[in-house]
């Protein structure tokens, strides 16, 4: 990026001559500042991911710590992948994943095409709007099991009021078919607005004079949205899926406090089983070897993914 | 370009946006609006059917969240009169107060580690970020990229390990811990948000600097920062909400002494329960800084979202 003839050029004023007559020189300089950094990203996190990955080869205890460690090979990683009961925290964590995008999606594009209409007062009310995303996820799981209580929930008493349903025939956090969607409620009112600010930046990006053009070209308006809007803000609605994306895959916060993994292990999802296995029954080596095929998941999924996204970027 | 523009919206369609985006931020703000008034409930208002709009209000959830309080004897409460109006409300279940809670304790620790790692990440990634946009350092990409993805491991992922490092180092359930960790998680955000703020200042701005004998620190400081306060403010209060909403590594690595407000306010018991308007007063006093900053950034939002990739 800065290699260009003409920044290497730009580099070569008399400045670069001041600079090397008074104080450090850049290299140093340079690294002085970086250097903080990455130790502090390899203390606190390369070195434990390395920790894990050696762990996840053992049979370590972390509540026992006399015992001897032994190395198991690959038996962690085995029993996990052939473990029926975590193909169905996946599968839970899977469709967790898909809904909360797609409800996300759809509801913050739309708000986002809306407030891009510019109506009178709509620095207010997306202000309004975003703050659900700007709060503590524990606290509010917490609060919205209160709104979700069958009797006394507020949650249940409007869904009473538009349907005549009886408050304590449906149990949002109680019932093994509508736990996972209780979840689903609550990440999309949480998160919604984080979609709809990465929509909102990618409708303003799209210059005026391609609409004009197209106007000029008596095009219709419904034909702009699909050939205009929509490839337009495609890489955008790519990244707020890939953020959202991630995000979700290690959401522990709000799931622990709204249905701490039940009815059963319905809501359970991934980094719920993981948390229970590594601080509960304090199997750490399995954990760790857990935790690494997760972590490869995640990380596997956003490089494909990104690679798609740059392909979209480019045309 | 002339005073009619194609896309300018017509006043039906604002009309027609402006309801709908209305609606949708008024259902949005119930859940909020219920856990305010909530706090302002009796605990039997709190928990009748229908759930009550109006009703007495009282500062029993405040009370109950900032104390401990006892069963005493009628003898000893009849010797000793209530002195002040805390006092009084805690007298109607016949109880006294015996000391405070420990939400002022967590509510200071989420101050101090909130605070302490939001510092310390701005100051490592200004530095950091001033490099990556003024030097030529090799596989920058790389380092930036190696940066980020820090940020997709799932905390519980790297949990394990910390918590056996700290407790070889008696780094566990310290602030000084918290914040190095805190500030590992939200360093990758500021190099990358505060990178795109540097990059937008000229480096003409410097370099008139340095002809005229500024060293490289004090062009630094004394141009550069200044240049960048807006941009640097916005993202301290990013790292500040982040850290202030942490929950996982607050619920795992600490116990006690650094444990921040999130694991603390929903575990408030009351009489056969968790005691809601406490609860719900500890959520509002911890949701308030947030809400506000967040009104007052309101410009800033949209930039520390995409990373500063979109101008206006």
């Amino acid at each position: 990026m800065s290699d260009t003839p003409i920044s290497r050029a730009a580099n070569a004023t008399p400045a670069n001559v001041a600079r090397k007559i008074k104080g450090l020189s850049d290299r140093a300089i340079a690294w002085i500042f970086v250097g903080p950094t990455i130790f502090l990203l390899l203390a606190v996190n390369i070195f434990p991911l390395i920790w894990t990955i050696n762990l996840s080869f053992t049979n370590f205890r972390a509540n026992r710590l006399n015992r001897e460690v032994e190395y198991v090979g690959f038996r962690n990683y085995e029993r996990i992948l052939t473990d029926s009961d975590i193909w169905l925290n996946m599968q839970a964590t899977a469709h967790f994943l898909f809904w909360t995008i797609f409800f996300q999606v759809v509801i913050g594009f739309t708000l986002a095409y809306l407030i891009n209409k510019k109506f009178k007062g709509n620095d207010l009310w997306t202000t309004i709007i975003v703050l659900p995303m700007m709060l503590s996820p524990a606290v509010v799981g917490n609060f919205w099991k209160f709104l979700y209580q069958p009797q006394i929930g507020l949650f249940n008493y409007i869904i009473t009021f538009f349907t005549g349903k009886e408050p304590s025939s449906f149990e949002m956090l109680g019932s093994v078919d509508l736990a996972p969607w209780s979840i689903v409620i609550v990440d999309t009112w949480m998160w919604t607005p984080f979609v709809m600010l990465i929509c909102l930046a990618g409708l303003r990006s799209i210059p005026d004079y391609i609409y004009e053009a197209a106007e000029v070209d008596r095009a219709s308006k419904l034909r702009q949205f699909f050939t205009i809007t929509i490839p337009m803000i495609l890489p955008f609605l790519m990244l707020a899926i890939l953020f959202r994306g991630i995000e979700n895959f290690k959401m522990f916060d709000l799931v622990v406090q709204l249905t701490g993994g039940g009815p059963g292990s319905t809501t359970e999802l991934t980094s719920i089983n993981l948390k229970r296995e590594a601080f509960e029954k304090w199997r750490t080596g399995y954990a760790s070897a857990y935790a690494i095929i997760l972590f490869v998941t995640v990380f596997g999924l956003a490089s494909i993914y990104v690679k798609a996204l740059n392909k979209v970027k480019e045309r | 370009m002339s005073s009619f523009s194609v896309t300018e919206p017509t006043k039906r369609s604002k009309w027609f946006a402006g309801t709908l985006v209305i609606t949708y931020a008024l259902i949005t703000m119930i859940p909020l609006a219920w856990i305010m008034l909530t706090g302002f409930k009796s605990p039997s208002d709190a928990i009748s059917y229908p759930p009550k709009v109006f009703f007495e209000p009282t500062l029993e959830g405040y009370v109950n969240l900032f104390t401990t309080r006892t069963r005493q004897t009628d003898e000893f409460l009849a010797a000793n009169p209530p002195e002040n109006w805390y006092e009084e409300i805690v007298r109607q279940y016949d109880m006294v107060i015996a000391g405070p809670s420990k939400f002022g304790e967590r509510f200071l620790n989420s101050v101090i580690i909130g605070f302490g790692s939001t510092f310390l990440s701005i100051f490592l990634g200004t530095l950091a970020a001033y490099a990556f946009s003024r030097f030529k350092i090799p596989l920058a990409d790389d380092l930036l990229f190696f940066i980020l993805s820090t940020r997709m491991m799932p905390p519980i992922a790297v949990a394990i390990p910390i918590f056996l490092m700290y407790r070889q180092l008696g780094l566990s359930d310290t602030h000084l811990g918290m914040i190095l960790l805190y500030t590992a998680v939200n360093i990758s955000l500021a190099v990358w948000l505060l990178k795109g703020f540097i990059d937008e200042i000229p480096r003409e701005y410097e370099e008139a600097a340095l002809i005229d004998g500024y060293t490289r620190f004090q062009a630094f400081y004394k141009v550069v920062l200044p240049q960048a306060a807006t941009g640097i403010a916005s993202t301290a209060i990013f790292c500040l909400i982040f850290a202030w909403n942490e929950y996982a590594f607050a619920v795992l690595l600490t116990s006690g002494t650094a444990q921040t407000a999130p694991p603390f306010i929903p575990t408030i018991i009351g009489v056969g329960g968790l005691d809601w308007p406490a609860v719900a007063a500890g959520a509002t006093i911890f949701l308030l800084p947030v809400m506000i900053f967040t009104v007052a950034l309101r410009k800033h939002l949209l930039r520390g979202i995409t990373f500063g990739a979109v101008r206006k």
